[in-house]
């Protein structure tokens, strides 16, 4: 039989980043096709190019046997090659019959659109999907599984032979999945080539037939789905010899709770989620993407509401409602997008580390001591060693490191003795990573309260004295960190799927 | 396979619906009020009045609202009308062609200009604001040019006061002398209405409103769709030029500035989301009646011009509070 799909040596780059290197993957028809791999491995990428949005800078595309260059959406949708994006890719205040055929709208004579044939022809995709959506609803209205089908019937109404799902049921509960996998195992049938990302070990074990694995942008291998223990997918997928960490674990079990988080719960992102942090500690957080790390983070920092929880600070239960609350009661959090949310990139560097301490540095009238300010400024670029040729340069101008301990120093200068570091090196290069890990280990040892967020499990265990592991909002498992815990031990906890106690019993 | 938990159906005809709804009862209580307080407010010269001064700002706002609901903003609606009108000053009263030469003339500068905006927008990606804001500047300062800062009247071509003031409607049924200029507003607002649900343009509007890099996933020229949406709110700003001019029966070329404000005032009152995505053509005709009535009530009352302007503005923050709220409602 011919493959649908043969890539081979596919090559990309992207300033600064090597995304894809000689990567390969093929698709036989009729086959569900797993794609797997770390954050970062470069599964996305390869699917963004096989679906045209990015151009490959080497390698060869096959479909069915003939090579192609696709070089755009367009392109991809004539060679029956249809994405699902893990945003999805809707327009909300459109129907859905008319999200279905965004530029291919069934038209009248001077431009008038033939509504009824629209409605008809998204109609007859989904009885061929046999799901129940009314075409002419709002899309804004549907829930998140349906917008889901939406895609895929969009997807086929270009007739694709091909179908990339990019971690499909991320956002989907159980009887959700199971509606969507009924909708795979239909289109496999009809012999429908399906590309399958996920990070979610059972499904790929339920849904696909074949496991592809990448790491770091490289094919690594392929796999059968039925016959490979999850064990040997893990390790194909961390891989990386393990570089020779050595943590020193301070006892601490004498130092005092600083932060104790009791019932969090927050929607279907967080589910009553509670642990404890000492005056000292360093508490990773790991798990994959979506799994609610960064949502625990907000929660208790006050930027998102909470359903419910108790968050109990140096022994006293604080009611935190707003970040203002948060940093009130001691507790600073570092966003994984600086840029976004941690600095004022137009402003200087005594600005920046004042930001959230102006009152300390003004009269009664809100006149501004700047020389104090340029003191205080001075001090902490001496103490972190930021490197930045004064205090009055623009943040803008310096590097992710330099950058990323100006917003330490803020939150610092404001006191905060419980700092949550979301992503704390995303964007920063290795030498100036080494220096942050020393300064978090610094502030640890000076009696902070540490809670580190990371994607990388390197960094995890690097940093880590324990590590709470997540996976879809629970908290799965703490491990003591050091050399005793592994990267497969931290992979297993944050692939353990919750199951509910009557498919248990099924 | 219905296993799906059915999406809430109350939710959808809730939103645009409700807003346009709550927007028609303002536009009742104003005219119950008035015609209350006053007794002349009811009398039919009284309500041509107020018709007849919707009549630009409502074109305006039509223009607007197209540009609007793609999630972009036009700030030259005002100042392209008058050097619409400037140049079919040019062409009738300068060069003396022929009355339908002009028309079409002023109409065909009205697109040009548009696209010229929807270019710098779209291909030279300079956010809608900042672009249409240079263009506003530019076609002030060219209509003074080229009319060399003196109104050009247009008493060579006697059918030209025709086009706004002249009646049809009149001619055909004696006691509601409709002028031309309300005739255009209605006959506009059906086509642009019927353009914006019912063709690919109308579509478009939305499309890019709602998310723009989706519709450009979907393999759709996003560039020329909004080129040639820019385009037509250029042509209609164009009749607004007819209009005002035929109504003065002349350019003024140092009229213009400030009417954008009072489109986008109106568009907003109807209902339409700054943020694109959704609004109304009918929301957009509310929202300028509301204009219209509530500054000629006001006066009918004898509340002097400055408060008029100070009830508008607490009239569009209400108006977006309002919609504020429903949103927020709807959401939760």
């Amino acid at each position: 039989m011919t493959q649908l799909v043969r890539m081979t040596g596919i090559d990309k780059h992207f300033p600064g980043v090597h995304a894809l290197r000689s990567a390969q993957f093929d698709l036989m028809p009729g086959e569900v096709h797993a794609l797997m791999g770390e954050n970062g491995a470069g599964k996305s990428t390869l699917m963004k190019v096989l679906s045209g949005i990015y151009q490959p800078d080497g390698g060869t595309v096959e479909v069915s046997g003939q090579a192609v260059s696709i070089h755009g959406p367009r392109a991809a949708q004539a060679l029956g090659i249809g994405i699902i994006h893990q945003e999805l890719a809707l327009m909300n205040d459109l129907s859905v019959a008319q999200n279905i055929f965004i530029g291919r709208e069934p038209r009248r004579s001077f431009g008038r659109l033939d509504e009824a044939q629209l409605n008809a022809d998204a109609q007859a995709i989904f009885a061929q999907m046999k799901v129940h959506i009314d075409p002419r609803a709002e899309v804004r209205s549907l829930s998140v599984a349906r917008q889901q089908m939406v895609e895929i019937a969009k997807a086929l109404s270009f007739r694709s032979r091909i179908l990339i799902m990019d971690e499909p049921t991320a956002a989907l509960n159980e009887a959700e999945t199971n509606e969507l996998f009924a909708i795979i195992r239909g289109l496999r049938a009809e012999g429908v080539g399906v590309v399958y990302i996920s990070h979610k070990m059972d499904e790929i074990r339920r849904i696909s037939d074949r496991v592809t694995i990448m790491r770091d942008g490289a094919y690594v291998g392929t796999v059968n789905a039925a016959d490979t223990p999850i064990e040997t997918i893990i390790s194909m997928m961390v891989g990386r010899a393990l570089e020779n960490v050595h943590v020193d674990i301070p006892d601490l079990s004498s130092a005092p709770v600083a932060l104790e988080v009791r019932g969090l719960n927050r929607g279907r992102v967080i589910r009553d989620v509670g642990f404890s942090v000492r005056q000292g500690e360093i508490l990773g957080f790991a798990g994959l993407m979506g799994a609610g790390r960064t949502e625990v983070a907000r929660a208790i920092f006050g930027a998102d509401p909470r359903d419910s929880g108790e968050i109990i600070v140096h022994g006293k239960t604080e009611t935190i409602r707003s970040p203002k609350d948060a940093v009130d009661a001691g507790i600073g959090y570092l966003s994984e997008d600086r840029k976004h949310f941690g600095l004022a990139l137009g402003l200087d560097v005594r600005a920046n580390v004042g930001m959230t301490s102006l009152a300390r540095f003004s009269n009664a009238i809100g006149v501004l001591n700047e020389a104090a300010l340029e003191k205080t400024a001075r001090d902490y670029i001496a103490q972190l060693a930021i490197r930045t040729p004064s205090d009055r340069q623009e943040v803008r101008l310096l590097s992710g490191g330099n950058q990323q301990k100006i917003v330490i120093a803020k939150w610092l200068l404001r006191n905060c003795d419980i700092l949550i570091f979301d992503e704390p090196t995303r964007g920063i290069d290795v030498g100036a990573k080494a220096e942050i890990y020393r300064l978090m280990q610094a502030l640890a040892a000076d009696g902070k309260a540490i809670i580190v967020i990371s994607s990388e499990l390197p960094e995890v265990l690097r940093l880590s004295h324990r590590i709470a592991v997540m996976c879809e909002g629970r908290l799965t498992g703490i491990l003591p960190g050091g050399p005793g815990t592994s990267q497969e031990e931290i992979m297993r906890l944050a692939t353990l799927k919750h199951r509910s106690p009557e498919e248990a019993l099924a | 396979m219905t296993t799906l938990p059915a999406a809430t159906p109350a939710r959808k005809p809730a939103s645009g619906a409700q807003q346009k709804l709550l927007a028609f009862a303002s536009l009742i209580a104003l005219l119950v009020f008035f015609s209350v307080a006053s007794p002349n407010f009811l009398q039919t010269s009284n309500i041509l009045a107020i018709l007849q001064a919707t009549s630009v700002n409502g074109v305006l706002a039509i223009a607007a609202t197209l540009v609007i609901i793609t999630g972009g903003i036009d700030l030259s609606v005002g100042t392209l009308m008058t050097f619409c009108a400037v140049m079919a000053g040019v062409i009738l009263t300068n060069a003396g062609m022929p009355l339908p030469l002009g028309i079409v003339g002023a109409i065909a500068v009205g697109a040009i200009c548009g696209t010229i905006s929807g270019t710098l927008v779209a291909k030279m990606k300079i956010p809608p604001f900042i672009a249409t804001l240079g263009m506003m500047l530019i076609l002030k300062g060219l209509s003074l040019v080229i009319s060399g800062t003196k109104p050009i009247y247009f008493n060579d071509t006697p059918g030209f006061s025709q086009i706004s003031t002249g009646s049809l409607i009149g001619k055909i049924v004696p006691t509601v002398p409709v002028p031309n200029g309300v005739l255009i507003l209605f006959v506009l607002a059906l086509v642009i209405g019927y353009v914006l649900n019912r063709t690919v343009l109308g579509r478009y509007c939305f499309a890019l409103g709602s998310n723009e890099e989706a519709v450009r996933l979907s393999g759709v020229n996003t560039d020329a769709w909004k080129i040639a949406i820019y385009a037509l709110a250029g042509s209609i700003c164009g009749i607004a030029g007819l209009i005002i001019a035929s109504r003065l029966n002349s350019a003024q070329p140092a009229l213009g500035l400030g009417y954008e404000l009072d489109a986008i005032a109106a568009v907003v009152i109807g209902g339409t989301s700054l943020a694109g995505g959704r609004g109304s053509i009918l929301g957009t005709m509310i929202g300028a009646l509301i204009m219209a009535v509530l500054l000629n009530g006001l006066r009918v009352m004898s509340v002097a011009q400055e408060w008029q302007t100070v009830v508008t503005g607490g009239i569009i923050i209400a108006a977006v509070y309002a919609d504020m709220l429903r949103r927020r409602r709807a959401a939760s």
